[in-house]
């Protein structure tokens, strides 16, 4: 019989391709110098034809920045980041605002071809509408137009601070506000594009909208801003998905992402991130930071997010919720998979302030190989939030011996008719399992993704169909190599 | 079908727990391999299987042929080979239904037949089910999870009529059963024996075999065949006990 580590081997070799978005694109564009100063914010935002307040408000957020640090509280090993080496603006250089596709280069339109996006009008077939944002700005935003009649923006962030101003204003900064932590005021200072999402009251977004990020730019990062309003009684369900070209060196992707729920408003938030992990040996891979909140601004509102996070060298995010409407709901389900030298800290953060808000918490980690995966949540119940509830699960799955599994749940509640419920286990794939799949027919890659949709079931099921059988195979790959 | 000639087999870095085995298993025949506990039972079905943690020190096994030892369990799996396991394990969040249809488009891939969508699939397990005279509970429920131990035994049994191996050793399927589980198990296996298939059932008590009617029964002891007849030692145990085995080994 073969010994683990021998297989360990055999199935590393066969499995040396592993990320397959890891192409580059031979397109032509134009950068900002690197570094980072009043200048280049002033550069970024020229070239955007930005408003005078806009510009204000990126610089107040970059003499916020100045005085910061990196915070080290998390638990990952992150190498010193040269911020003034760093590009902050990179564009496909025909990307002053296409009309329609066929001004898109027809390479990008190919790159978006690869990575299985449904760009052009064949995706009225999939029901789905994207926004692609492809380095630094947003190429093309499919079904504009439809959504449009019924009320609904759903466009580039950089067109809705042309066309709809007062709401990018009102809104901006409102749930995340510059100075938030360290990598949200990076963000401020030098976001480049993203979308932007506005459903008018009492309207259901009759599809699912879609934003595509790619970096594809070397020693380029990429600061994308969504923001995502629901009107009064409005629902959307907005699914994200990134991936990046494979390189040595690690790029930065610091987004932010913010949330408004108005009165019995509903929003689900899905993301698939499969950002290039870096290799085998750590090298290379995105460094993805990333600020998600969401505000339940009125009573009933709802506001889930669903993330797979299977990609990135570091994943430092935690998207949160703050529940201030009487009986509104925030959700948190999540998949987070650590491979090789992966590391990833990733949780959420459940501030309930409405009467009878409530919050549920599924958080799935998974390491293998040499990866580190925490879960790091708050729950926090303020004196107001009379009879506020919360239920947390965290279920870590270790895969072989090397890897690191750690749960920080952090509970704060202040008022005592608040019921806070944490549910924590931690389990090992066994040989037993292994072995019992095997012995049905099933190879050993076959059994290992079982096992592991099995126990992540409980979050695939949150995500759109489409999705949930994208992040399955997802999972399948991430996790090549890992068993022995 | 199966030729087992001089197995020897340790547990990994460990002590020896066969220490010669021959045994010859033709298609249609139903072999019983009785023993005490500690005899090496569970070792053999776990070497013919091919679970880890065990090195076979000396030996052969061919089944239908080939060299058995060199083929890892899945390859063995999809060739036929089918293990009741003494202890199924739970598989959480993975749907009985689910997990079985994987398993048998597995081996369909390897039997050159097509792969069976869901509708199909369904229309199958009824027809298996209504063959066996078992129900419908256990079916979207998660593999083995929170099965009591007769569930799990007749989840076994459920399975290999699906997967319909040419070889199928139950390793002490009998084991823990009060008697209408014992019975239902022991019709499954029943309507499972076939010209083309040959069944080892390992058991460590002859109730089984009152159900289930052997073509040859074997008495293994620290690590040895020491005995082989017809039905009839079965029974001769049964009244002896293992003692007898002090005489003969």
């Amino acid at each position: 019989m073969t010994s683990p580590d021998d297989s360990l081997e055999t199935v590393r070799s066969l499995t040396g391709e592993g990320y397959k978005y890891g192409f580059v694109s031979d397109i032509e564009s134009e950068s900002a110098p690197p570094g980072l100063s009043d200048d280049i914010i002033r550069f970024i935002s020229g070239k955007k034809h930005e408003p005078q307040w806009l510009l204000d408000w990126r610089l107040e957020a970059f003499h916020h920045w100045q005085k910061m640090e990196s915070p080290n509280w998390a638990k990952l090993k992150i190498a010193p980041i040269d911020y003034q080496a760093a590009t902050y603006y990179s564009a496909p250089k025909k990307a002053a605002g296409p009309k329609s596709l066929d001004e898109v280069d027809p390479e990008l339109l190919k790159t978006y071809e690869k990575l299985g996006i449904p760009l052009n009008e064949r995706a009225a077939l999939a029901g789905v509408a994207v926004d692609a944002v492809f380095d630094s700005v947003s190429v093309a935003t499919t079904f504009k137009a439809k959504l449009g009649e019924l009320g609904i923006i759903f466009c580039s962030f950089g067109e809705a601070v042309r066309e709809h101003p007062e709401l990018v204003r009102k809104y901006l900064g409102s749930v995340v506000p510059q100075g938030d932590n360290f990598f949200a005021a990076l963000n401020s200072a030098v976001f480049s594009d993203g979308s932007f999402v506005y459903v008018p009251p009492g309207l259901r977004c009759p599809m699912e909208l879609s934003t595509y990020f790619r970096i594809n730019a070397a020693k380029s990062g990429q600061f994308e801003r969504t923001l995502i309003i629901c009107d009064k009684g409005s629902y959307v369900s907005y699914l994200e998905g990134c991936t990046a070209p494979q390189r040595d060196e690690n790029q930065l992707h610091a987004a932010v992402v913010e949330l408004v729920a108005l009165e019995d408003a509903e929003i689900k938030y899905s993301t698939v991130q499969n950002w290039y992990p870096g290799d085998a040996e750590g090298r290379g891979g995105i460094y993805n930071f990333v600020t998600k909140r969401g505000a339940c601004r009125g009573d009933r509102a709802k506001i889930s997010w669903t993330q797979v996070e299977t990609g990135s060298a570091i994943t430092w995010k935690y998207p949160s919720c703050i529940l201030e409407g009487e009986d509104s709901v925030g959700a948190f389900y999540s998949v987070a998979i650590t491979n090789n030298l992966q590391q990833a800290d990733t949780g959420t953060k459940m501030i309930h302030m409405g009467r009878n808000s409530s919050s549920t918490i599924i958080s799935k980690g998974i390491s293998a190989g040499r990866g580190q995966n925490t879960y790091r949540g708050l729950v926090r119940v303020q004196p107001k939030a009379q009879n506020a509830r919360n239920y947390t699960q965290c279920d870590s799955l270790l895969i072989g011996a090397r890897c690191g599994a750690h749960t920080v749940p952090y509970i704060e509640v202040r008022n005592p008719s608040a019921r806070v419920e944490h549910e924590a286990t931690t389990s090992k794939i066994s040989d037993e399992q292994m072995f019992y799949c095997q012995q049905r027919g099933l190879s050993k890659e076959d059994a290992l993704s079982l096992i592991v949709n099995g126990f992540c079931k409980e979050v695939l099921k949150e995500l759109p169909m489409e999705f949930a059988v994208e992040a399955q195979k997802l999972l399948a790959v991430s996790l090549e190599g890992s068993v022995g | 079908m199966l030729e087992i000639k001089n197995l020897h087999a340790k547990i990994a870095e460990g002590r020896e727990i066969l220490k010669g085995i021959d045994l010859a298993v033709q298609p249609g025949e139903v072999h019983a391999i009785m023993g005490p506990n500690g005899s090496g039972k569970s070792t053999l079905a776990g070497i013919l299987a091919g679970r880890p943690g065990y090195e076979v020190t000396e030996g052969t096994a061919l089944y239908e042929g080939r060299d058995l030892l060199a083929l890892s369990a899945d390859q063995r799996a999809r060739a036929g080979l089918f293990l009741a396991f003494q202890y199924p394990v739970e598989i959480p969040g993975v749907n009985n239904m689910y997990f079985l249809r994987a398993a048998l488009n597995a081996v369909r891939r390897e039997r050159g037949e097509a792969e069976l969508d869901a509708g199909q699939f369904l229309k199958a397990v009824r027809a298996k089910l209504k063959e066996l005279e078992i129900g419908d509970d256990l079916l979207q429920r998660g593999v083995n999870v929170g099965f009591s131990g007769g569930e799990k035994k007749r989840n076994e049994i459920f399975q290999m009529a699906m997967l319909e191996p040419k070889l199928a050793v139950l390793d002490e399927t009998d084991s823990g059963l009060d008697i209408d589980a014992l019975r239902l198990v022991a019709n499954g296996i029943n309507k499972l024996r076939s010209p083309q298939r040959a069944m080892v059932l390992i058991t460590h008590y002859q109730r089984l075999l009152d159900y289930v009617e052997p073509d040859r029964v074997h008495v293994l002891s620290q690590g040895k065949i020491v005995m082989s007849g017809d039905k009839s030692l079965a029974a001769e145990l049964e009244k002896r006990g293992y003692a007898m085995l002090g005489d003969a080994a």
